[in-house]
């Protein structure tokens, strides 16, 4: 091996990733991708065309709703959580509970979840039931738990929990120390937020914003059990497309309702890294 | 017990002296295994029923896939499968399935040793996948109504019932007629048992809807406009209907097969099942064995115990109707009981053709998601 260069194996440590991201990430993005253009004559774009379908238009509009004001709402209400959970005594009982509550609630979804609210705020639910009793009907105009604004309040159920686990860290990160130092030069608690502890924060903050969205564009059993009529969200549209035994199966544009999907979220993620970039300017 | 149980029971000991006779005259003593199991279109052409429980046996076991406990009794028959023949084990999967989730099973596992034998499928799925079926007529086939079976034998047809409204008498007045349902008792009470753009159930509770408001088979769209003046009224619940929405009250009216809906009153006793006089319609399931079933004598044997007078009456006790339950109530070899107790029903029921079932999902795909929202 004189005056041969040695091969660098310093990429041999991320083969088992880079492996499990293949197999279990790109290879059925590809299958999906792929998918989306055969239907049951071979090859055809008719899947992708199909998406014009008024139903499926007016799902993928729900769909980003739903992700968009349950992700923005979860985050902002989840880091006034974090942030109350963090001033607190930091080996305290109340911060250990909400931590392990958070851990246990950011998981609760599906018929389980969806069933709580019935049996507590739903019309026949006990909680209702009492509170109708005493003049607090709060479906004296509709049903609304059947609609788009029953899944946002069920879906925030899971959402500022899965905001303090992932966003934490980041607060915990915060030393007193640079409060006190900013008081020393003469700033005040604007000045401590506005130029200190925010610009730190907020890459964290737009990153776990990003985080719920995803997890609630792509949650699917907890919608399912609520609203199980007319594929309000598209998730439930592609489920429609894949099971349907009344003869409406088309796996092919399920699969290119999932390429939508994938679609939002890539162009989300485009904009998170754009504005974590403005937002991190200042750090170098 | 009077004379004629006498006779019936000296009768039944007849039978058995002649089957007993036939099986040892065939098998002599402990039958041969029948070899050509994945081909055989009937017990007899595998050797006889005893050479198909000895294939059976020595395949040891059975997959079934999307049977629910708690849909027509199958709990029961499964178990009873399990005690007659206690050497094939039985895999039950997907329980809660679907009937295209069955056909996705079969497709995807292929000849995998996990791949389902035995399908219990809704029809519309059946006719669209002829190809992967192998033909087979169980012993009792002559009992089956010629319309009720691919002649054959690629399905035949197996349990069904009529399309109700179940509901809780003690949470909403009684209903003689559809029509009650768009009253003021029925606030957010009203739901349908899937999303008929994707569950049969629900498909044919809209068809019902339809029939009983001038529609007809080929026309579909009253029953739509049906469930548009409810969700108006407000009346309609688009939750999925289901044992434990039913008792706690969230879906206290419910359209389904009677002998779904029927198995609610244990729950709720204060339960009623109505099937309207001017829209009875019917609905059956349908039997089939996979092509590439990897346990092929099991599944035919699984076939010959459903169609046997003892499968058919587990059936009947789920309330299900069994597709023999004529022939058995001439022969009397029907469960009287069971078929007692059984949703009455007056007037002549109609069945989806398949064309008809094509027009109208094609109407609902288009038409359901904006009726409803």
């Amino acid at each position: 091996m004189v005056g041969g260069r040695r091969l660098s194996l310093t990429w041999v440590g991320a083969v088992p990733f880079l492996a499990y991201v293949g197999v279990f990430l790109f290879l059925p993005t590809l299958i999906i991708a792929v998918g989306a253009f055969f239907g049951e004559n071979g090859f055809t774009f008719a899947n992708f065309a199909n998406l014009s379908r008024s139903y499926i238009v007016a799902a993928t509009v729900n769909s980003i709703i739903l992700s968009a004001v349950t992700a923005v709402a979860g985050a902002v209400l989840g880091a006034l959580l974090t942030y109350a959970i963090a001033t607190g005594n930091p080996k305290g009982v109340v911060r250990r509970i909400a931590v392990s509550a958070s851990g246990v609630l950011a998981q609760f979804g599906g018929v389980t979840l969806a069933f709580a609210f019935f049996a507590t705020i739903g019309p026949a639910g006990f909680v209702y039931l009492w509170l109708a009793q005493h003049h607090l009907d709060f479906y004296s105009g509709g049903f609304w738990l059947y609609d788009l604004r029953g899944l946002m309040v069920v879906y925030l159920y899971f959402q500022i929990p899965l905001m303090v686990l992932v966003f934490l860290p980041a607060v915990d990160g915060i030393r007193p120390q640079w409060r006190e130092a900013t008081e020393s030069l003469g700033g005040g608690t604007w000045h401590y937020w506005r130029y200190v502890a925010g610009p730190l924060l907020a890459p964290a903050f737009l990153g776990a914003t990003l985080l719920l969205f995803a997890n609630a564009l792509s949650a699917y059993a907890t919608a399912a059990a609520l609203i199980n009529q007319g594929g309000i969200i598209l998730p439930l549209q592609i489920s429609n497309a894949i099971t349907s035994e009344v003869g409406l199966h088309e796996p092919g544009f399920a699969k290119a309702q999932a390429v939508v999907l994938i679609a939002i979220v890539a162009i989300v993620t485009a904009l998170y890294g754009v504005l974590q970039r403005r937002t991190a300017r200042w750090l170098t | 017990m009077n004379w004629r149980y006498q006779i019936r029971g000296l009768g039944v000991a007849v039978a058995t002296l002649l089957v007993v006779a036939a099986c040892g005259s065939s098998g002599g003593g402990g039958a041969a295994a029948c070899t050509t199991a994945k081909t055989a279109t009937s017990a007899a052409a595998c050797g006889g029923m005893d050479s198909l429980v000895a294939a059976a046996n020595a395949e040891g076991k059975l997959n079934v896939i999307a049977l629910p406990r708690d849909w027509a009794n199958y709990g029961a028959v499964l178990d009873a499968f399990a005690a007659k023949y206690p050497s094939i084990k039985i895999t039950s999967d997907n329980p809660t399935g679907s009937s295209q989730d069955e056909v996705n099973a079969v497709q995807q596992l292929g000849t995998s040793s996990r791949a389902p034998d035995v399908l219990d499928i809704g029809m519309a799925v059946a006719l669209a996948n002829l190809t992967l079926f192998t033909p087979y007529k169980v012993a009792t086939w002559n009992d089956i109504l010629a319309a009720q079976k691919e002649p054959t034998g690629l399905w035949f047809q197996d349990y069904g019932g009529f399309m109700s409204i179940g509901y809780d008498s003690s949470k909403v007045p009684a209903i003689t007629a559809l029509q009650d349902l768009l009253g003021s008792g029925f606030k957010g009470k009203i739901a349908l048992n899937g999303d008929p753009t994707k569950a049969n159930a629900a498909l044919n509770g809209v068809m019902m809807a339809s029939l009983a408001n001038g529609g007809s088979l080929d026309d579909v769209s009253k029953g739509v406009d049906f469930f548009h003046q409810l969700k108006t009224a407000g009346n309609f619940v688009p939750v999925q209907a289901t044992t434990a929405t039913v008792k706690n009250g969230t879906t206290p009216v419910v359209f389904d097969w009677d002998y779904l809906s029927a198995t609610h009153g244990t729950d709720v006793p204060s339960w009623k099942v109505f099937v309207p006089s001017n829209a009875i319609l019917g609905g059956y399931y349908a039997q089939a064995i996979s092509k590439t079933a990897p346990h092929p004598a099991a599944a035919r044997l699984w076939e010959e115990f459903l169609y046997s007078d003892a499968g058919q009456n587990l059936w009947l006790k789920g309330l299900a109707r069994p597709v023999r339950q004529a022939a058995m109530t001439a022969a009397g070899t029907v469960d009287a009981g069971a078929a007692a107790a059984l949703p009455k029903v007056n007037g002549t029921p109609v069945f989806l053709s398949a064309d008809q079932a094509t027009a109208a999902k094609a109407y609902l795909a288009s038409h359901w998601a904006a009726a409803i929202s």
